[in-house]
């Protein structure tokens, strides 16, 4: 299997306190790896700089190796466009803009200059395909994106980041604000496309991580505590910390 | 069950029975003769506060909507008998350039006012909305907090500035400018253009402003994850979800440009001309009526004709105020 992303001794700093002590952790291509850990862990803010979505926030110090298929993105010359291109992200609440279907899903290829109508028109199709929301979508591409459920949403938001062919897709908690049916619906789509794409994936959701994932990585207080296979880290983890986290003794 | 368990739990559900009688021990000491029946049937203090207060706000309410009805009954009456005791055509006033109430009804024509107050609005707010996005775009996007605020602080101290002033200074600089370089007098709709961009420039850049904030962050997020860059995240998204709020901000731009009547009348020229080109003397609805009201005596043709250019005012603010709202339903859809 080969690795996709690589990271070695990250280290984040807002200002003078520390909130990620030193993170190695590898991510295996066309896997689902999702982080878990108790509120504050640091997993989210883990998961933000594998795209450099931190780089926005002030006083931010990041340091360490990451490398995305060998290349380290935090270099002076990574281009942030390029890199977004290759690892894109989903948030916790669906984001969908105020525009139609169509335009929200097309959104990343006009950015890359497709001129290409014929072109723009299948990748949104195929995308809103493997997101599971076509049989939804199919006969309202024209309204606006936000007047569907939260869980349509969040599902054209899996469509909008997917339709510029990403390498890896960054997932936030992408069910913790939508209902159990929703929650179940983007679950699906996650399982099916799970073998085409690299899929990180925070999550609180214990029983959603043990579902779908294939790896597993537990933060705690900013320290990468235990990752590996999601069966056997389930079945019998290897730090006493992650059993009592899985079992629900805190957190 | 064995026999010793039954017993534990009798003991639990007796426990649980004697913590029960306790609640139910404090409730029978509460008893009939300690609620007071009084107080119970007649309204308490707080009770009387709250008529009050009711009272208090709809009275303000009542005496507001008094003084909007009266105006607009006032300035009504005025206006129409133009039209319904002097007997002049609307379609004449609305149409005709002959505008000398004095010499009867055939000559009450606003057509002049009308252009003249038209162009300098949408002029001015054209050429200003450009510029009080471009700085809105600015304070919220690029600027520091503390540059942001402080051009915050500028554009709310020439909020500030009476208009007499803004008047002044297009007196003394824009209109010797304008001589210079087209000649002719200086006074026309250019000069009252360029005093109304500076005057409406604050306003649209502030509800701008507001309007860019309102913007959800989310959004600008999920567009830097897929790729885009600042300036593309701004143009595709930030100024597309705002554009209710900035034309709502243009249009309120616009209400004050079309109001306005001090700094204008001081470099418009105050000539019921036909404005031809935009540096010849023209008239204002707002300059007609400072410059006119006091030469005319209250119920004739002349000052019954000033108060149908109020009356037009008043109906135009309306319709900006109209305009503001379906933008607003619109946005919101």
């Amino acid at each position: 299997m080969t690795k996709i992303i690589t990271t070695k001794a990250v280290r984040l700093k807002y200002g003078n306190s520390e909130a990620l002590h030193g993170i190695d952790l590898d991510f295996e291509a066309k896997q689902l790896t999702t982080l878990i850990g108790p509120s504050g862990c640091g997993k989210s803010t883990f998961l933000r700089c594998l795209n450099r979505m931190n780089d926005d926030i002030p006083n931010v110090h990041i340091s360490g190796d990451i490398k995305f298929e060998g290349h380290d993105i935090y270099t002076n010359k990574t281009d942030l466009v390029a890199l977004r291109k290759e690892v894109g992200m989903v948030f916790q609440q669906p984001t969908p803009f105020p525009f139609s279907v169509f335009d929200n899903v097309a959104f990343g290829l006009r950015l890359a200059r497709i001129k290409d109508k014929a072109l723009i028109e299948e990748r949104v199709i195929e995308s809103l395909k493997q997101a599971a929301i076509w049989n939804e979508t199919k006969d309202v591409l024209n309204r606006n994106a936000q007047r569907f459920s939260g869980g349509q949403q969040q599902r054209i938001c899996i469509a909008r980041a997917l339709a510029v062919r990403p390498k890896v897709v960054l997932l936030d908690e992408p069910t913790s604000a939508l209902d159990p049916i929703s929650s179940a619906e983007v679950e699906q789509t996650l399982i099916q496309l799970k073998r085409q794409y690299t899929f990180i994936m925070v999550t609180h959701n214990l029983q959603q991580a043990s579902r779908i994932s294939d790896q597993t990585a537990f933060f705690m207080n900013g320290d990468l505590i235990e990752s590996g296979a999601t069966e056997k880290m389930f079945i019998k983890p290897k730090r006493q910390m992650t059993n009592d986290y899985l079992n629900g003794r805190f957190g | 069950m064995s026999k010793k368990d039954t017993e534990n739990l009798k003991d639990v559900v007796n426990q649980a029975i004697d913590s029960q009688q306790v609640v139910h021990v404090k409730l029978k000491d509460i008893g009939q003769k300690d609620v007071d029946i009084d107080k119970l049937t007649r309204p308490s203090k707080e009770t009387h506060q709250e008529y009050w207060g009711r009272g208090l706000s709809y009275l303000a309410i009542g005496l507001i909507i008094l003084l909007v009805g009266s105006i607009i009954g006032f300035v009504g009456i005025h206006g129409l008998a133009t039209f319904f005791r002097d007997h002049v055509n609307l379609w004449q006033f609305l149409s005709s350039t002959d505008w000398d109430p004095t010499s009867g009804p055939n000559h009450v024509g606003a057509l002049v006012m009308i252009v003249t107050s038209f162009l300098v609005t949408l002029l001015s707010a054209l050429v200003a909305t450009p510029f009080a996005v471009a700085v809105a775009l600015f304070m919220t996007e690029y600027a520091s907090k503390k540059a942001a605020s402080f051009l915050q602080s500028i554009i709310e101290l020439l909020v500030g500035i009476p208009s007499v002033v803004y008047g002044f200074l297009g007196l003394t600089l824009v209109v010797p400018v304008i001589r210079a370089i087209f000649g002719g007098t200086g006074f026309g709709i250019l000069a009252g253009m360029l005093v109304l961009f500076v005057m409406v420039l604050p306003t649209i850049t502030s509800l701008t402003v507001d309007a860019l904030n309102a913007v959800p962050k989310h959004f600008r997020q999920a567009s830097a994850a897929l790729g885009a860059t600042h300036w593309q995240t701004i143009a595709r998204v930030v100024l597309k979800v705002a554009t209710p709020r900035i034309l709502t901000a243009v249009i309120f731009g616009m209400a004050r440009a079309f109001g306005e009547a001090l700094a204008v009348q001081m470099v418009i020229g105050n000539a019921v001309l036909m404005p031809y080109n935009l540096v010849t003397p023209s008239s204002t609805l707002t300059s007609q009526l400072t410059t006119q009201i006091g030469n005319t005596v209250m119920g004739t043709l002349a000052n019954n004709a000033l108060w149908s250019l109020a009356l037009l005012l008043l109906v135009m603010s309306l319709f900006f105020n109209i305009l503001v709202r379906m933008i607003g339903k619109k946005g919101a859809k």
